[in-house]
């Protein structure tokens, strides 16, 4: 957990004014406390994600938001790929195999 | 430590704005929330950010060009991404994949993909495999399957694959490409592409074996006078006499002009099948005619229907 005040006094951290924006537009969601504003660790990390975006790749504010929905859903669905591998790992080895070689002679129908 | 300026791929005279598009340019391709499979996006990651550390500061790179720091000096304390949280808290304890490389190399098996590709440490690092092999269906034009055709084909990964297909290929023939397929792992050799053809129907022409059949239309006047008309053949059009009193039903033979069988080389024949048309417009004199007219062969071709 770290707050609002500190966080924008790290190394690297962000300008307060785009993180003032960045709050607004929902791209990072960190808990209003009565008198501050703080961040959980995950926050924090993606505070760190979205001054890399911005300050060293150069994303504008327009973009920005596709770019971070992007990540999210690509990090939405490889949790969903890691549970269905969870759940073919819990299967016997003969139904694992199966899958696998199901995976690996699967046709792709080109244009 | 790698030396910084070999990190970002610069000349020791490399000026300010080289290094920060150097960095930018690396770290577009290096970022490990942009990577997320890449086990190794860390670890590069992490020395090229410190390699800028280093250099973009004017002070930081004097000293370290004039020996008095070494490289170590700019490495970072541990930087938590946000990947270390985006895909939910602890899933190495629940489902049964000791770590992340574990989940990487079983989608690997799964996926024949490059994930998590780049040096792996520990005993995995002597799997030497030969790479998966991919499948391809293609749909091909009945006539590029007739002519035999070079075809581009675009896979979803960018990469393009030059396949030619033979003169006469079959449907569902299939095209091995050596070493086409995914990239082997360790050293190994690449694996094959197998592209299935998928033969699309044409219009008119219809393939049995190496014959080609065909169904031409014909007037009246040319089936009962005879003529000589130009057909389609899978190579273009060719100059054929129609016989005198042909009908509705006559097959023809243009020799040669089939598919080329595979093994033997040879050629099949194409098959005509006439199919005399009448006008489509008011023929007043015709039906005229007809009106007084009394074949000389009067026959029912209903008879065999009929009680």
């Amino acid at each position: 957990m770290i707050r609002l005040a500190d966080l924008v006094a790290a190394t690297d951290g962000p300008q307060p004014d785009d993180l003032d924006r960045w709050i607004a537009a929902a791209l990072v969601t960190p808990l209003q406390d009565a008198d501050d504003v703080v961040f959980t660790d995950p926050d924090q990390a993606r505070v760190q994600l979205l001054c890399t975006l911005h300050y060293t790749l150069e994303i504008e504010d327009d973009t920005l938001p596709v770019v971070l929905s992007l990540i999210d859903q690509l990090y939405q669905t490889r949790a969903q790929l890691r549970a269905l591998a969870a759940a073919v790992a819990a299967q016997d080895a003969g139904v694992q195999r199966g899958i696998v070689s199901a995976l690996a002679n699967r046709k792709v129908e080109l244009p | 430590m790698k030396d910084p300026y070999e990190a970002l791929g610069l000349s020791k005279t490399a000026t300010d704005a080289q290094i920060k598009a150097a960095f930018k340019k690396l770290a577009r391709k290096h970022h490990p929330d942009l990577r997320p499979g890449d086990a190794t996006a860390i670890a590069r990651f992490k020395e090229i950010s410190a390699a800028n550390d280093l250099l973009k500061d004017p002070e930081t790179r004097r000293r370290f060009d004039a020996g008095e720091i070494d490289a170590t000096g700019a490495e970072r304390p541990p930087q938590p991404f946000y990947r270390d949280y985006a895909e939910g808290p602890g899933h190495a304890a629940e489902d049964g994949f000791a770590d992340n490389a574990a989940m990487e190399e079983f989608l690997a098996r799964a996926f024949g993909g490059q994930r998590g590709g780049g040096q792996r440490s520990g005993p995995r690092e002597t799997l030497r495999a030969r790479g998966q092999d991919v499948s391809y269906a293609l749909p091909v034009p009945f006539l590029d399957a007739a002519n035999g055709a070079a075809r581009t084909i675009t896979l979803a990964d960018g990469k393009t694959l030059q396949v030619s297909i033979p003169e006469g290929a079959e449907d569902r023939q299939m095209l091995r490409l050596k070493g086409q397929g995914m990239p082997g792992y360790g050293g190994g050799p690449m694996g094959d592409a197998y592209v299935e053809l998928h033969i699309e129907p044409h219009a008119f022409f219809h393939r049995k074996d190496d014959n080609i059949h065909v169904d031409v239309p014909v007037t009246l006047r040319e089936a009962v006078l005879g003529a000589r008309i130009d057909v389609p053949t899978v190579s273009g059009p060719v100059a054929m006499t129609i016989p005198k009193g042909s009908n509705t039903g006559s097959v023809l033979r243009l020799r040669d002009r089939g598919l080329r069988n595979r093994k033997t080389g040879q050629r099949g024949h194409q098959f005509i099948t006439l199919r005399v048309m009448l006008p489509t417009a008011p023929e007043p004199e015709l039906a005229a005619f007809l009106d007084g007219w009394t074949p000389r062969n009067p026959a029912n071709p209903r008879k065999e229907m009929l009680p």
